[in-house]
């Protein structure tokens, strides 16, 4: 057996077990680390594959952003895990159907793709067609590829999550309103208040003047001025 | 070189590359870790200095043995975990907090020729920036599990604080780099700073007005800010805010698994301090034509930074929380945004600086 052979199999039983502890883990928290583990295992497989620049950018956003927010919220949440598991039986035809569809939906595209012919052609017009730059690693190639063949799918993938992440602010912004609108400070003018804002310093004697006595004597305040 | 290697080649056969590719990681990792040792002893002689006082002066000469002692005590110190932390957790979460500071040094060159020959580094990666990036990016996860596992309110506030602080951040961050490795038209660390050596300044003997710090001024500042922010380190460490949330996640730490932590951040610091030598500053290369290339410029310009770090400590106060929010995605965010596209057209128009 081959070096390679024997890590691809390791990763991809660590990815097999870590995607079946996701879900049967009994902690969510649990659950999603070991989600972050089955995507680090499908990076490494990648890895093996020479496509350096999916495996890395699987770990960048998916590990580094997603999977990090995901757990923010996960951790905050306060779950009941009874009624969780409530309803598992009375959900499981449903969710076995909806599985079973994807499942076969999923061998309808791989059975082409592992016939191998059809996609090593379809590369081989691709590198025909665009013109020849010189490329020595994957991300170049990547780059060319995206950016002639693929150009349009790409600035519409582009559009479509400019969209949603617009859509997402102005999902979520919202302004105070009713009982409670007197309460919202806007951070804006919380960090542009300067301290003459809120004090006023006045100038002035620091002692009174009193008026005078006929029998003032000697009082002992007065004794400086 | 070649006449020592040839013979400890036969003698290990196939199992060859792993022993080298151990050896290279140890001639990194050994330096390294002496280095984060003497990096709390710089510090607190550092911040001693600027506060008028001595530092530390008792273990040894001029207190040098400091942080070997400090090393023992924390050693022999009991590893407590408390009764309703999740254990497992509470475990992984310094060992995930170390292990991206020191993964990250895979990929940091330390010299190469002019020509690109005689490359020295553990692995001469391609894709090294988006590696970074990518080790980056996964380093708060020690603090997030920390905080979680510890089940306590304030180790769980820091992991929160972390959380939101290190991923908005990182957006910046990523940034930045994208503008050198507009540039320098490679993901190959090596390549960049090669790169950063060749123009008309270069040639002219006055290298260090070709690197790139000059013409991605905005860029710089704002990479070793963002470093600052990735770190958790002063006047962004509200992860930590001692006077708010006691320690954040190491609250519950003590012994080993606490050091590992603070091992992780002067790791870090280091880290952040050498990329941006790298990145910005030329790396090896020596500032001027009549000096020769060689890593003791990697080494004093990354000194340079990390006394910055410990600069920044001692000067400013921490920042408040939605402080750091809003320079985060308000400030940086949008300049690096627009930096990207103004170095992008500046590529392509004709006063194009990189040809």
């Amino acid at each position: 057996m081959e070096f390679s052979t024997f890590v691809f199999y390791f990763f991809a039983a660590v990815l097999v077990v870590a995607g079946l502890r996701v879900i049967t883990a009994r902690n969510p928290v649990h659950a999603a680390l070991f989600l972050v583990l089955a995507f680090f295992s499908a990076g490494g497989i990648w890895l093996l594959l020479s496509a350096e620049f999916l495996a890395i950018t699987l770990v960048m956003v998916y590990v580094g952003a997603v999977m990090v927010l995901f757990l923010f919220v996960v951790m905050m949440l306060d779950i009941d895990f009874a009624r969780l598991r409530e309803g598992f039986w009375k959900y499981l035809p449903l969710g076995a159907v909806i599985g079973a569809l994807l499942a076969i939906e999923m061998g309808l595209v791989l059975m082409k793709g592992f016939g191998g012919k059809e996609v090593a052609a379809a590369a081989a017009t691709i590198t025909n067609v665009t013109e020849p730059i010189e490329c020595s690693n994957n991300i170049c190639e990547l780059g060319r590829v995206l950016y002639t063949e693929y150009a349009y799918p790409f600035e519409l993938a582009a559009l479509v999550l400019l969209v949603a992440m617009v859509a997402a602010v102005s999902l979520t912004l919202r302004r105070r309103s009713g009982k409670y609108a007197e309460k919202y400070i806007s951070p804006e003018a919380q960090i542009a208040a300067r301290s003459e804002d809120r004090m006023i310093l006045v100038k002035m004697a620091s002692e009174k003047e009193e008026p005078e006595e006929p029998a003032a004597g000697a009082q002992p305040g007065k004794a400086g001025q | 070189m070649d006449a020592i290697l040839q013979p400890l080649e036969t003698f290990f056969g196939p199992v060859w590359p792993v022993v080298w590719a151990l050896v290279k990681i140890v001639a990194v990792l050994a330096p390294l870790l002496l280095g984060v040792a003497y990096m709390t002893y710089f510090e607190r002689k550092v911040i001693g200095a600027i506060q008028l006082r001595v530092g530390p002066n008792r273990v040894g000469p001029l207190g040098l043995l400091q942080p070997i002692a400090d090393a023992l005590k924390l050693l022999f110190k009991e590893v407590i975990i408390p009764s309703g932390a999740n254990k497992g957790l509470f475990i992984i979460g310094p060992i995930l907090a170390i292990a991206p500071s020191l993964a990250g040094w895979a990929v940091i060159p330390f010299f190469a020729d002019q020509d690109g020959n005689n490359r020295l580094v553990v692995a001469d990666i391609n894709a090294g920036l988006l590696y970074l990036i990518a080790v980056v990016s996964i380093e708060v996860y020690g603090v997030i599990i920390a905080g979680w596992a510890s089940n306590s309110k304030y180790a769980f506030l820091g992991a929160m604080r972390a959380t939101a602080q290190m991923v908005s951040y990182e957006v910046s961050l990523g940034f930045a780099l994208i503008c050198v490795l507009l540039i320098s038209s490679s993901l190959n660390l090596t390549d960049i700073v090669i790169q950063q050596g060749q123009g008309r300044f270069a040639d002219m003997g006055l290298g260090f007005l070709s690197w790139n710090w000059l013409p991605l001024l905005p860029m710089f500042v704002i990479y070793f800010v963002s470093g600052l922010a990735e770190t958790n380190r002063a006047p962004f460490d509200v992860v930590e805010g001692e006077s708010e949330i006691v320690a954040g996640h190491m609250v519950e730490y003590s012994g080993m698994a606490f050091a590992l932590f603070f091992l992780a951040e002067y790791a870090n610091m280091i880290l952040v301090s050498v990329m941006t030598s790298i990145l910005f500053l030329g790396g090896w290369l020596s500032p001027v034509g009549f000096l020769q290339d060689g890593m003791i410029w990697l080494f004093l310009k990354a000194v340079f930074f990390l006394f910055v770090f410990l600069w920044v400590r001692a000067t400013f106060p921490r920042f408040r929380y939605d402080h750091v929010m809003r320079l985060g995605w308000k400030v940086f965010v949008p300049i690096t945004l627009v930096w990207v596209v103004v170095v992008a057209v500046w590529m392509m128009s004709p006063l194009s600086i990189w040809k």
